[in-house]
């Protein structure tokens, strides 16, 4: 444990303060009505094949009914062979992966090993089941490490589940219908990518949240593919002139010049040790 | 995720189950269904594994909140590990179900979970030990856990036998599961079972399309 936590080494046993907490902040608000965090309203899917794995997610990030980001990355970086896709509150998904991502890096320097998908999952259950729930993340992670291809679904209580196929997020129901038609244990790259593409297409096409276009993430023994968009929508407008005005375009009528007169007031030297 | 929680007690995913275990001749079976769900309505897992390795001879079942109970059992695990390292032996079945009992019972107001423990010693033999929801730890030769149970209490009392032999047994486990998936919404899947003996360990999985049929069906 003292490997990965730098930041925090959390007491042994259960911890269950936040409660406390939570239940005093619940109280603040009278009627009940806790301000509404930010959530992205997505389609995001996963689909293990023979050769690693595919995630992949819509880019709409939505304010209420505004989209409020149409080329938003939700397929976080974790480590060079793990990546992360995330539902929910934005900045709770961005921040857990980020926080993740930095844990296993230092574990990495110290151990000298590269990190576990498995590990990986075991650190985010045990901080989102110490949050209770409070923290609204729901994750997909993807990875290929010497143990195998895997693929794991994370929720904001804090439970794990190992699957080969899944979607998350408002789109989640539609784009399962495609992977429960679809999906087969060892497919090759090409129809396993149609697969997620298809599945995360239902989801823009039958949910309000979920929209844009389509970003595809590979992971397999040899390296990540990140494809950036995969597939851009077909609704996109384009702006029908340009809106940057030439220099000159306004006239200069009158040019004063005042020079400032500064002098010195107070000199400090600070010497750097660079032993 | 508004639209898939309702108003079940259980935040999140709830395991809604049908869990249990029961003494043969020589050993013991302990055996679940394998779906997790969501307020009820909205089936997030259709191949959960509720029953978990804490040691070589010792299995648990866990029902209730998903979350709460893999947290508890991760606990456990590391305890009994560490228990039996400074032991210098495998850890009693009672100590697995005491290492549990004692998180739920000292959490009781936070965790929603319940636990079935099973497993083979060398002190007592094949043994099964219940932990509720309050942090209650009780021993019985045969017992059932979770929504699903209460559909097959009449089933169990009338057809349990102690000293079956390992067939039988299996055999009676299957059909309890069987009949409880059958009537609860919140129970499914596949059957899960794990036969534990002095020998070892063996898992048999029975999937939805070969359990056995009754009339009706």
């Amino acid at each position: 444990m003292a490997l990965s936590n730098i930041f925090e080494t959390p007491a042994p046993g259960f911890n269950f303060d936040n409660t406390a907490r939570n239940a005093a902040l619940e109280g603040l608000f009278d009627g009940g009505k806790t301000p509404k965090p930010m959530k992205t309203g997505t389609t995001i899917a996963g689909v293990v094949f023979k050769d690693g794995v595919v995630l992949g997610a819509d880019t709409r990030a939505t304010s209420d009914e505004v989209v409020a980001d149409k080329m938003c990355a939700k397929i976080h970086y974790i480590a060079p062979n793990i990546y992360c896709c995330g539902a929910g509150t934005a900045a709770d998904t961005e921040k857990t992966t980020d926080l993740l991502s930095s844990n296993l890096t230092i574990f990495s320097l110290n151990s000298g090993r590269n990190p576990r998908v498995v590990m990986a999952v075991n650190i985010l259950q045990d901080m989102l089941y110490r949050y209770r729930g409070q923290i609204g993340a729901n994750l997909i992670l993807g990875g290929v490490d010497c143990t195998g291809n895997h693929l794991y679904t994370v929720g904001p209580y804090g439970d794990v589940d190992k699957v080969p196929y899944l979607s998350m997020g408002s789109g989640d129901l539609a784009a399962l219908g495609i992977l429960e038609d679809g999906f087969k244990p060892d497919l090759e790259l090409e129809p396993a990518k149609e697969l997620v593409r298809a599945a995360i297409q239902a989801g823009i096409m039958n949910d309000l949240g979920s929209g844009n276009n389509i970003d595809i993430c590979v992971i397999t023994k040899q390296g990540v593919d990140y494809i950036r968009p995969y597939q851009e929508s077909q609704y996109k407008d384009n702006r029908k002139m340009k809106y940057k005005y030439r220099p000159g375009t306004t006239p200069v009528l009158t040019e004063k010049v005042v020079p400032l007169k500064l002098e010195v007031v107070q000199e400090t030297v600070q010497k750097m040790e660079t032993a | 995720m508004e639209k898939h929680c309702t108003d079940s007690r259980v935040k999140g995913v709830s395991t809604g189950t049908t869990i249990l275990a029961a003494i043969f001749d020589g050993g013991v079976v302990i055996g679940s269904d394998s779906r997790a769900s969501m307020g009820g309505e909205y089936v997030s897992s259709k191949t959960i594994n509720k029953v978990i390795q804490v040691h070589d001879r010792i299995f648990c079942c866990m029902a209730g909140s998903l979350a709460d109970a893999q947290a508890v059992i991760k606990a456990a695990k590391f305890h009994l590990s560490f228990h039996s390292v400074q032991m210098e032996s495998p850890p009693q079945v009672i100590a697995a179900a005491s290492v549990l009992k004692d998180l739920c019972y000292k959490n009781k107001d936070e965790l929603q979970a319940g636990f079935l423990t099973a497993g083979w010693d060398k002190k007592n033999g094949p043994q099964v030990y219940v932990v509720s929801l309050g942090g209650m730890l009780i021993s019985q030769q045969v017992t059932i856990g979770g929504s699903g149970s209460t559909y097959i209490y009449g089933y169990v009392d009338a057809k349990y036998k102690p000293n079956m032999t390992k067939e039988e047994c299996l055999q009676f486990a299957t059909n309890a599961l069987a009949l409880a998936m059958g009537r609860d919404n919140v129970s499914g899947g596949v059957a899960h079972l794990v036969v534990i003996t002095e020998k070892g360990v063996e898992h048999v999985v029975v999937p939805g399309d070969k359990l056995p049929k009754f009339h009706d069906e």
